[in-house]
């Protein structure tokens, strides 16, 4: 395959961008297809149904919106510390301890008019991802503990702290599950169901709520802060070349740290949309694996947010399609869903360069002939 | 007259509807997952029973992530439930808000019994699982050599500290010098199915001298049943009756008859003598308890059973008080 040489300057953006990607999106649904025929279901029968569960319906499509408000958060929070080739694998733990933040500030100050304690909740959010990230990051800055390690070993502390604080501080006592008591009502995000009788549509439920305008703003926020701030500059060039950025004056302490902490608190507001618009309260292990999933959307989406978007919006078709999938075909269970997900991370992230050469070469070669012509 | 007509068609198209479907037994698992070889499977297997049974249909739905429970009972509800089954606590919030929504359904729920019942349609169920933890506790000690007996939790939450506080207790009560090994599998929600962690845990119970190890951890249990029966010493198992898995290495199993609940509420239904309300089930009304069967019957003497019985009958008159640790 190495025999295959693209001058990469004459490929055009939207093949490596878009056809690339789809290509290997592609193989990964044949794959999982496959896997669907073998556990001896029809695999026609399963897209039309995971279609039909994530937009057949206004409940299911607002069920997809809300997966992928969430993964919206935790694919961003991937991409702003990759820019500076920092894997941060703690989006879970972020979103944990950035629930902490969110409760804390909707139970304590619930005095205040309810758009400022929205606001002071989203930096709560923030803050508190923030700071969980903080203690990897310095470390990384200063001592060389690689992130990967110190971020996934801070998932688990964060998991044990909040089920100390769940089952033993801040529980509600009426009762025995692991959460705490709910907020106030009017502190509650308005919810679609809310909205929709606006646009005569009548759900009795969905999770999707107003964080969704948040997590769109955030992708503004994230292309902004990368792209078109000095700071995003310095970032990328630390992520590229430390030394170099070294050279040019630039920090790659501060910027390992600040870009951990917006990672961090991008993945804290994920506790947004599950506690003030979905529970209204913090329940045992609520980050449910988004973080995880995030690392997925934001490979895919090749760490950008235009990116980020569409593969965020491709999982939440998974995860509701998914749910629709194993309710009517008995024999794809959930664990099924898990295997797709990891086939599409396969396709996209670990093999991304199978077909890569030969596509971007084609069309080098025809797009070539055609100038000559 | 055509409107007399429709109406007559209609008022047709309901008595003929009703009398030409079945009833359909919902359920809804909790993320241990339908085949956890305990508390989600003995539900999956009772609600077989029903359909054997009684002729049912079933509906079923496992949940992946707690966001998903609501939707999915939604949707067994829309899908002609007569009675919904939801396991575990985790369902609180989406039973509450799904059976106020669904007056005509009935609602069985597991592990939970604090909601508001605003259309009288839910049996809400607890189980005294101190007391029946501390007839095993009792079972353990007396079975014990080496005088150190192992207990392996999912998660450090209130529901487990109750099998863990009346085993703890049994055991004391037979020997009060016994010494006991307790450990939690994990924070997160994989903790109810991590069976290899569940079998190193026993392995360093073992090693620490326990020769009698209880589990109260989902499908975790399944591995630490496995590493006690490697190692030739004792398991007990938990919520079904779990002496088969390894027959001769299990030295029982407190069962929570939630499929005696399950099934008798279905009944009920068919009956319609279904009654709402909350239900704290224990020993007096033989919902927990311990289980002697032809894989166990070797292990179990009749001495240890008759003493057993003596304390279950304390127990059950008030003369041997059990703390429930989940309210500490």
């Amino acid at each position: 395959m190495s025999s295959v040489v693209v001058d990469k300057a004459k490929v055009p953006w939207w093949v490596s961008n878009v056809i690339v990607p789809l290509v290997n999106l592609t193989l990964a649904l044949i794959v999982s297809g496959l896997f669907v025929f073998i556990a001896g279901e029809n695999p026609i029968e399963a897209v039309k149904l995971i279609l039909y569960g994530s937009f057949g319906y206004i409940q299911g499509f607002a069920y997809t919106l809300y997966y992928t408000t969430n993964f919206i958060f935790t694919g961003l929070a991937f991409a702003v510390a990759f820019h500076c080739r920092l894997f941060n694998i703690g989006g879970e733990g972020q979103a944990y301890i950035g629930g902490l933040g969110v409760f804390l500030v909707a139970a304590n100050l619930s005095f205040l008019p309810v758009p400022i304690v929205w606001l002071l909740a989203i930096f709560g959010a923030f803050l508190f991802g923030a700071a969980w990230a903080f203690i990897p990051a310095y470390l990384q800055a200063t001592r060389g503990s690689h992130v990967v390690i110190t971020t996934i070993m801070f998932n688990f502390i964060a998991s044990s702290l909040m089920i100390f604080l769940l089952v033993d501080v801040i529980r509600d006592t009426n009762q025995m599950a692991p959460h705490t008591i709910k907020l106030p009502k009017e502190l509650w995000l308005p919810s679609f169901e809310s909205f929709s009788g606006i646009l005569g549509l009548k759900i009795r439920y969905s999770p999707l709520n107003l964080t969704f305008l948040l997590a769109i703003a955030s992708l503004f926020f994230v292309w902004f802060l990368v792209w078109k701030t000095r700071w995003g500059y310095e970032m990328r060039a630390v992520g590229h070349n430390a030394q170099a950025a070294i050279y040019a004056g630039i920090s790659p302490y501060k910027n390992i740290i600040i870009a951990m902490c917006i990672s961090g608190g991008l993945a804290g507001l994920l506790s947004i949309n599950e506690i003030l618009g979905v529970s209204h309260k913090i329940q045992a292990g609520f980050p449910a694996g988004y973080g995880f999933t995030g690392i997925a959307v934001a490979l895919m989406g090749r760490n950008h947010p235009v990116g980020i978007l569409p593969a965020a919006f491709l999982f939440g078709i998974l995860y509701q399609g998914g749910s629709e999938v194993t309710f009517e075909m008995p024999n794809i269970t959930r664990y099924m869903f898990v295997a797709v997900q990891g086939l599409i991370i396969l396709f996209s992230g670990a093999l991304e360069n199978l077909f890569r050469p030969q596509i971007e070469s084609f069309f080098v070669t025809r797009l070539n002939k055609d100038v000559k012509i | 007259m055509k409107k007399l007509f429709n109406i007559l068609v209609v008022s047709f198209a309901l008595v003929f509807s009703s009398s030409a479907f079945a009833n359909t037994i919902g359920v809804v698992y909790d993320s241990g997952g339908k085949f956890d070889k305990s508390f989600n499977e003995l539900s999956y297997k009772t609600a077989q029973r029903v359909v054997d049974e009684l002729g049912w249909s079933m509906i079923e739905f496992e949940s992946s992530n707690d966001a998903q429970i609501e939707q999915g009972m939604r949707k067994v509800a829309d899908r002609g439930a007569t009675m919904i089954v939801a396991m575990g606590f985790a369902m609180a919030d989406a039973i509450g808000a799904v059976a106020a929504d669904y007056p005509d359904i009935k609602f069985v729920a597991t592990d939970i019994c604090w909601l508001d019942d605003v259309n009288n349609n839910m049996y809400q169920s607890c189980y005294k699982e101190h007391e029946g933890s501390f007839l095993v506790g009792m079972l353990a000690a007396m079975k014990s050599e080496s005088g150190t007996i192992g207990f392996v939790g999912g998660m450090d939450i209130p529901l487990i500290r109750k099998f863990q506080g009346g085993y703890e207790q049994g055991a004391q009560y037979v020997n009060p010098d016994i010494e006991v090994i307790a450990n939690m599998t994990g924070t997160t929600g994989e903790a109810w199915n991590n069976p290899t962690k569940g079998a190193e845990l026993t392995k360093a119970q073992i090693d620490g001298g326990a020769d009698v190890v209880y589990h109260a951890a989902g499908a975790t249990g399944i591995g630490v049943l496995q590493a006690a029966a490697d190692a030739g010493i004792l398991g007990i198992g938990v919520d079904d009756n779990q002496n088969y898995l390894h027959p001769g290495s299990v030295l029982t199993s407190m069962v929570k008859r939630l499929d005696l609940t399950i099934f008798e509420q279905a009944q009920a239904v068919e009956n319609g003598t279904f009654e709402s309300g909350i239900y704290i089930l224990g020993l007096a009304e033989d919902m927990v308890g311990f289980t002697v069967d032809e894989h166990n019957s070797s292990l179990v003497s009749s001495d240890m059973i008759s003493s057993v019985e003596a304390a279950k009958a304390g127990i059950v008159d008030g003369s041997i008080a059990v703390a429930d640790w989940s309210q500490e």
